[in-house]
């Protein structure tokens, strides 16, 4: 327990110190929740654009975290032999692993608690019922998306999953129905987007937390998979130098 | 013993690194693997640190397999990497004081600091350190956990003068605490001041093992050398001083025995006998370098 506290303390105290990281898991959520919330300029298909945009970047933020923050991080600490050099220490693969997940959480939960404020600021009220569905979304999401960035940090070289966690970032923003939704978006899009892991994680945090809303049962599935398949890939194929 | 490598051999592919090495280094030593780079010295020690898997031969750290038992070794081994392995944004402190964490019993960070002479940097970004102070972090992070044992891959690359003497006194002082230190270098320098043992190591196998005396003594043909005026009776020489001796350039000589007392008493009283002016004396032992040279220029014929 020392041990995982004790490289938990480290990985917030550098996850903090890293100003790309912090933009995009605080600023650009933040950014878009205030920006298109008073200018309603995206076809969110509700009357009031912050009851589709609050709970998107919330979907939004367990990506940016899950994928992009954590992939990057760890495909720099591989690159660095940082991966290599905890390798020699007592903490061991189990713990390491433990303290990314426990720092991953703590970092959403931080995340979760500025843009529900913010958005409530916004005049956003969500029904209290849909929230234990989307927290269970945004912990199969994290699963799914921390093993894609894992995924990619374990695999590929550091810079290449500096741009692929991006690239990857941008597309899912755009095609994964939590800033556009996915009715608005060419059908064949769609039915993509469906299979992959943005779409599935914003259905089911705004189907949840919209009054009068559901979530669609195909969600749970695409989900549920990747939650399993990014994971298990992570640590089959991780490589550790 | 701590330390076991026999008949040990690493292969990447079709590439042998490591070919059929066979060492020991015990506790309360300083033993260094000596050789030029790409010698096999980085594969041999991260087999023993638990990184590479031998294709062949054996391997103990502290009666335990390296590989095999590697997660019981870690808390009682420290290792510093060649390179690398701390985040670029870490603060000294900060690091000393996340591993220390991971130890069962560890040293204290703040005490560490003073002794690696990083409590001016301890909240300078390790980016931003000197190779020098980088190097002596890296150190301090193998020290942490109380070792038994100590790999250290080039502990004194990119080091300042000032900086090596730091590392050679904290090295010292961890043999005297009865620490096993096995150090990697192609420094040989460092070599002659530290080693208590050293294994000379090229292409992957052991040419020589031993003492540093040892290693002199064993490979040298000790002999005197001076100058003095040109054309001297060499063979009126050799009878006085009862050893060969030889004009071996214009006024430089060569007696063909170890450099004793008697000898040089010898030589000096039958030159001033002749009234002859010594310009130069020298008793010329080898010096491990020389050994170095000699050993991997043969292997390379």
């Amino acid at each position: 327990m020392k041990a995982i506290s004790s490289q938990i303390r480290t990985e917030l105290a550098l996850s903090a110190r890293q100003g790309e990281q912090l933009l995009v898991s605080l600023g650009i959520p933040l950014l878009i929740l205030v920006f298109f919330s008073s200018i309603d300029l995206l076809p969110t298909g509700t009357d009031e654009p912050i009851d589709f945009l609050a709970p998107g970047v919330l979907a939004l933020a367990v990506m940016s975290t899950a994928m992009v923050s954590l992939g990057i991080g760890t495909g720099f600490e591989r690159t660095y032999g940082v991966l290599k050099r905890l390798g020699a220490s007592p903490l061991g693969r189990g713990r390491w692993v433990m303290a990314k997940i426990a720092t991953v959480l703590v970092i959403e939960v931080i995340q979760w608690i500025v843009l529900i404020s913010a958005s409530m600021l916004l005049g956003w009220s969500p029904p209290l019922s849909g929230w234990v569905c989307a927290i269970a979304g945004a912990l199969l999401g994290t699963a799914a998306f921390s093993g894609l960035g894992l995924l990619m940090a374990g695999t590929l070289p550091g810079l290449a999953t500096l741009a692929a966690a991006n690239g990857l970032y941008l597309i899912l923003l755009l095609t994964g129905g939590m800033i556009v939704p996915l009715s608005e978006l060419p059908a064949p899009l769609a039915a993509v987007a469906k299979l992959l892991p943005a779409a599935p994680l914003a259905e089911i945090i705004i189907g949840s937390l919209t009054v009068g809303g559901s979530v669609a049962s195909w969600a749970w599935v695409s989900l549920t998979c990747w939650a399993v398949i990014a994971p298990l890939g992570a640590a089959l194929l991780f490589r550790w130098e | 013993m701590s330390v076991i490598a026999d008949q040990l051999s690493i292969q990447y592919g079709q590439t042998v690194a490591v070919d059929q090495v066979s060492f020991e280094a015990q506790a309360g030593q300083i033993t260094v693997l000596l050789g030029p780079n790409g010698a096999g010295k980085t594969s041999t020690i991260e087999h023993l640190e638990g990184y590479r898997a031998a294709s062949s031969g054996s391997s103990s750290v502290l009666g335990l397999d390296p590989i095999a038992d590697h997660h019981k070794l870690t808390a009682q081994v420290g290792i510093m990497l060649q390179q690398g392995g701390i985040p670029t944004a870490i603060r000294p402190r900060e690091l000393l004081q996340q591993y220390a964490g991971f130890f069962p019993a560890s040293l204290d960070p703040e005490e560490l600091l003073a002794r690696v002479g990083l409590t001016s940097r301890s909240k300078t970004p390790y980016r931003r350190l000197s190779g020098g102070e980088q190097q002596r972090l890296s150190l301090a992070l193998a020290l942490i956990g109380k070792p038994k044992v100590v790999f250290l891959d080039e502990p004194t690359a990119g080091v300042d003068l000032e900086g090596r003497d730091l590392i050679r006194s904290l090295l010292l002082a961890l043999r005297q605490e009865g620490v096993c230190v096995l150090i990697t270098t192609h420094d040989l320098a460092e070599t002659e001041r530290l080693a208590d043992k050293v294994i000379i190591i090229d292409h992957g196998k052991v040419i020589a093992q031993g003492s540093p005396a040892e290693l002199m003594s064993a490979t040298s043909s000790d002999h005197l050398l001076f100058g003095a005026t040109p054309n001297l009776d060499c063979a009126a020489l050799s009878a006085a001083v009862g050893s060969q001796a030889s004009e071996t350039s214009h006024g430089e000589y060569r007696v063909e025995a170890p450099p004793s007392p008697a000898l040089v008493a010898a030589v000096t009283s039958w030159l001033a006998a002749q009234n002859i002016q010594l310009t130069d004396l020298r008793a010329e032992r080898q010096r491990l370098d020389d050994v170095f040279r000699r050993l991997t220029d043969s292997t390379d014929a």
